[in-house]
């Protein structure tokens, strides 16, 4: 446990993370780590934060350490789209039962190892260590190395009980056991002066191929996307990269620095939410290739597509407004995709009337106030009771938001669209942002909405001959 | 009948089974105003919560004591009690129903003693009943956690009858975590119809039926009440359904001194006439018309169908008693059951009409549906299906890829009916047109089959 916890303030104590500096030297020591409230807490474990972050790599065996608690209800769950493998989707646990839980569970893991790589030949194994096998005390490095040299394949170590943190904690040391096992360790075939790296992106309803027509275009190669659409023998040969994008900027901003420290990869932040962000990125990426040796007529390239595709994806944005003009929407998600999808919206000519803050950083949130300007409307946090009542009353016309309060809009019949991990639909890129105009029209001009909060026919007074109640 | 055979393997592929903690938190969803609580890291609720979400697609009310290394350590008495004490506060439950994880287990926090003292600290407790649970996710499965949870429902909170007065009408029901919020919907209106007064534990049909409330909560929104279940002990019979809920039946019975009647399916037209002759025996009233007549459609169903499930062969994978109670009709349909794959032992297993009954996964099943007509499972079967281009037929928790699994019904003359239609309808669109070869391969001149290959 030392080494896992000595590996937790690691993460904790992140350079390249503007928050984690913003705070004193004693407040850094403590780390980010939310407080959870028992009782009253929402979200996932460190080993759900590392799943989310590794199993969209496609070609390798997830094995996952634990008693069903943790794969049984889980898996196969998320949308991370592959070009190429399925085996990510194929799921491997050991199913812990009472036996290991007594004699210890390193013998039924090592076995368990063996037989996954015998049965579905994988260029390397994830193993995901979990709370029960952590807690009796089954040395999962030691197992990995032994079934890694027993085998003469890669066994990677994922040392992320879920008590030991969030969801967040657990994406950070995901990419720690990268940068420990997997980064570095191969070579690439060749390597071309516009190699890039895109970190932390998930390849979600296949957002990844929203954008990567474009970079193709320019001549752009994605050396390693991690972890969307990636296979292993990418991400171990992503050193050679010549810039990268880190997009999920809380996830993983530990990899981007660590490779900029160890092999001079220079990152950007960005994000492909927007269409000014995705033409900021484009941008950024051309540069620091540029910067890095590339000609510099790449930039020229970079600007005509640009021009283009904002032209494009305006142009197909125009005839929405006419309907969405005066819609007011309700925006819950975390972090950057914020104010990105804001912008998006209020082009297409939609008031935001609220949106969430509770995972934005302080920059975020500026950003926020820059673009919503008097009308902003920001949540830390939101209960469910206060949100229906909002809906309700129909200060709202529509709600974005992820899952989990998916029903809250629901049941207050008030029309949603799904922008969390979880949608169906993919909004990166111009490409995405028309997508996501689109929906909202849709949702929005749905003629159930109008049928269904006509009152029943006992609602109604026939004495009087006019409704009873009131529907908004 | 059958073997019951465990699998050797040492690696579990694709899962079939979940865990008893979430089973025992989807019996507490069944009662009127509650608060389900797993007491362990935050991750064990919410993979439980999301994967209810997906298939009922609902709000869902689930909490977390969200244990950390250092409580996991030190235990989660503290932890509990701030859990008890922030669900009352923010959601005022009449119910909370604590269920144990693998780590709080193994650390070996004694809830009992735990309640007992924090019961004592804080009297602002006092109108909400605490009902624990024990379900390590290291041993039993799903329906193993559903059945505890009732049972220690019926413990905690059955008020022992101070007299020998029934009431008459009143029957309680013991429904398996099989049973759908549809299926307990078909099963009230059946047992109405014989002038019975039915109760049932839990009621997922009043919670996660998919109405619209008036007013939003953050407990259950409907379901049997804790009051209805102290009284539970007034009822003349009690009628369990599905194997898994015989020891809540007898403790039941034990308590109350209440005969019971377990029903192991209610799925088929034979296991459907013995519930209408029982419920003609207990309630004195005949066979309604109604019921009748649907005896007559189910029949002209079976006619209609057996065309095609005569002789098909069906690979199944689900939890014992939903195993038992599909592969039984289906073997009744004239289908020949090429597989079954089950999560935990049952004395049902052994009746199953297959040679052997394996205590597997998915791959498992994957395996051995090689050349069969149809595999019967849950969503995770997809994959498997996809592969060997076998149609699928969804049933059991989760359904998150098809629409309406809570209202899904299987019980009662009419319920059994749909369902020929349904499977029978998957059966008839897989049918495969008959081509030139299909009888007698031709052979081919040879340069056919140089660009054949």
């Amino acid at each position: 446990m030392s080494t896992l916890g000595s590996k937790v303030q690691q993460v904790f104590n992140e350079p390249g993370c503007a928050t984690n500096q913003a705070k004193k030297s004693l407040d850094r020591k403590k780390g980010c780590n939310r407080v959870l409230a028992p009782g009253a807490a929402a979200g996932g474990c460190a080993f759900d934060g590392a799943k989310i972050a590794l199993q969209p790599i496609t070609d390798v065996v997830h094995l996952i350490h634990g008693p069903i608690n943790c794969e049984g209800h889980s898996w196969d769950g998320r949308g991370a789209k592959s070009s190429g493998s399925s085996l990510y989707r194929t799921s491997f646990t050991t199913a812990m039962n009472e036996q290991d839980i007594i004699f210890g569970g390193e013998k039924h893991l090592y076995q368990s190892i063996k037989e996954a790589v015998r049965k579905y030949n994988p260029p390397a194994v994830f193993v995901y260590q979990t709370c029960v096998p952590a807690m009796i005390g089954d040395d999962l490095e030691a197992v990995c190395k032994a079934a890694a040299k027993k085998l003469g394949k890669p066994v990677i170590p994922i040392n992320v009980p879920g008590f030991v943190g969030s969801k967040n904690l657990g994406n950070k040391l995901a990419g720690e056991a990268l940068l420990d096992y997997v980064i570095g360790t191969e070579e690439p075939e060749k390597t071309t002066p516009y190699d890039i790296n895109i970190i932390g992106e998930y390849n979600l309803s296949g957002e990844l191929w929203q954008v990567k027509p474009l970079l193709d275009e320019l001549g752009i190669r994605i050396l390693a996307c991690i972890s969307g659409d990636a296979k292993y023998h990418e991400v171990a040969r992503s050193h050679r990269a010549r810039a990268a994008m880190m997009v999920c900027s809380k996830a993983m901003i530990n990899v981007a620095r660590k490779m900029e420290e160890r092999y001079g990869i220079p990152y950007f932040e960005g994000s492909f939410y927007g269409i000014g962000d995705t033409s900021d990125s484009l941008r950024r990426i051309a540069q620091l290739l540029v910067e890095r040796g590339a000609p510099a007529e790449l930039l020229d390239r970079t600007e005509a597509v640009i021009e283009r595709e904002e032209a494009r994806a305006w142009g197909r944005i125009a005839p929405f407004k006419a309907r969405l003009a005066g819609k007011r929407a309700l925006l819950f998600t975390g972090g950057v995709k914020s104010w990105s999808v804001v912008a998006a919206m209020q082009e297409a000519g939609l008031t935001v009337i609220g949106t969430s803050v509770k995972k934005s950083t302080p920059d975020d949130k500026e950003r926020i106030k820059e673009i919503m300007k008097e009308d902003a409307h920001m949540f830390d946090d939101l209960k469910p009771r206060e949100m229906y009542k909002m809906l309700k009353e129909a200060q709202a016309d529509i709600m974005l938001s992820g899952g989990r309060t998916q029903f809250v809009a629901l049941k207050a019949k008030m029309p949603w669209l799904d922008i969390n991990q979880e949608r169906h639909h993919a909004y990166a890129g111009y490409e995405g942002m028309v997508a996501l105009v689109s929906e909202i029209s849709k949702a929005l001009s749905n003629p159930i909405w109008e049928q269904i909060r006509k009152p029943a026919p006992w609602e109604f007074d026939i004495t009087r001959n006019e409704l009873s109640i009131h529907v908004a | 009948m059958a073997r019951v055979t465990i699998s050797d393997k040492y690696c579990t592929v694709n899962p079939l089974k979940m865990s008893a903690s979430i089973g025992a938190a989807l019996a507490f969803m069944g009662v009127d105003n509650s608060m389900p609580l797993l007491h362990g890291s935050q991750g064990c609720t919410s993979f439980g919560l999301v994967l209810f979400v997906r298939h009922f697609r609902e709000a869902i009310p689930m909490q977390t004591t969200a244990l950390s290394e250092v409580a996991t350590v030190l235990g989660g008495f503290d932890n509990l009690e701030q859990a008890l004490l922030n669900i009352a506060e923010r959601t005022h439950p009449t119910l909370i129903g604590i269920c144990t994880t693998g780590i709080s287990e193994i650390k070996g926090d004694d809830l009992t003693g735990f309640l007992k003292l924090i019961r004592a600290k804080h009297p602002k407790l006092d109108g909400i009943s605490l009902v624990d649970v024990s379900t390590p996710d290291f041993q039993g499965a799903f329906q193993d956690g559903w059945a505890a949870a009732v049972t220690r429902m019926i413990e905690e909170l059955v008020e022992i009858p101070r007299s020998d007065a029934r009431l008459s009408r009143r029957v309680n029901i013991l429904p398996g975590c099989h049973i759908t919020p549809g299926d307990i919907d078909e099963l009230r209106d059946i047992f109405e119809a014989f002038s019975l007064d039915p109760v049932f534990l839990p009621d997922l049909s009043g919670s996660l039926d998919g109405h619209i409330p008036t007013e939003f909560t953050s407990t259950t929104l409907g379901g049997i009440s804790v009051e209805q279940i102290k009284r539970m002990g007034s009822a003349c019979w009690t009628v369990a359904i599905g194997e898994q809920m015989r020891g809540a039946a007898i403790t039941l019975e034990h308590h109350t001194g209440i005969p019971y009647k377990l029903f192991g399916r209610l799925t088929g037209l034979a296991a459907n006439d013995e519930l209408m002759g029982f419920l003609s025996e207990i309630s004195g009233v005949p066979v309604p018309r109604k019921y009748r007549r649907q005896r007559g459609q189910l029949i002209d169903a079976m006619m209609d169908g057996h065309f095609y499930f005569g002789g098909k062969r069906v690979a199944i994978a689900a939890e014992p008693d939903l195993l038992f109670a599909m592969s039984h009709w289906l073997h009744e349909m004239g289908c020949e059951i090429q597989a079954a794959v089950t999560t935990e032992q049952s004395p049902v297993l052994e009746s199953i009409p297959v040679d052997e009954v394996l205590l597997g996964d998915l791959e498992d099943l994957e395996q051995r549906a090689v050349g069969a007509d149809l595999i019967v499972t849950h969503s995770h079967g997809r994959q498997a299906a996809e592969r060997l281009h076998i149609p699928l037929f969804r049933i059991g928790i989760p359904n998150f890829d098809r629409l309406g699994a809570g209202q899904q019904v299987t019980v009662g003359y009419r319920g059994t009916r749909d369902l020929i239609f349904d499977i029978g309808n998957l059966l008839v669109a897989d049918a495969h047109e008959p081509t030139p070869e299909t009888w007698m391969p031709r052979i081919r001149p040879p340069q056919d089959l140089v660009t054949l290959q």
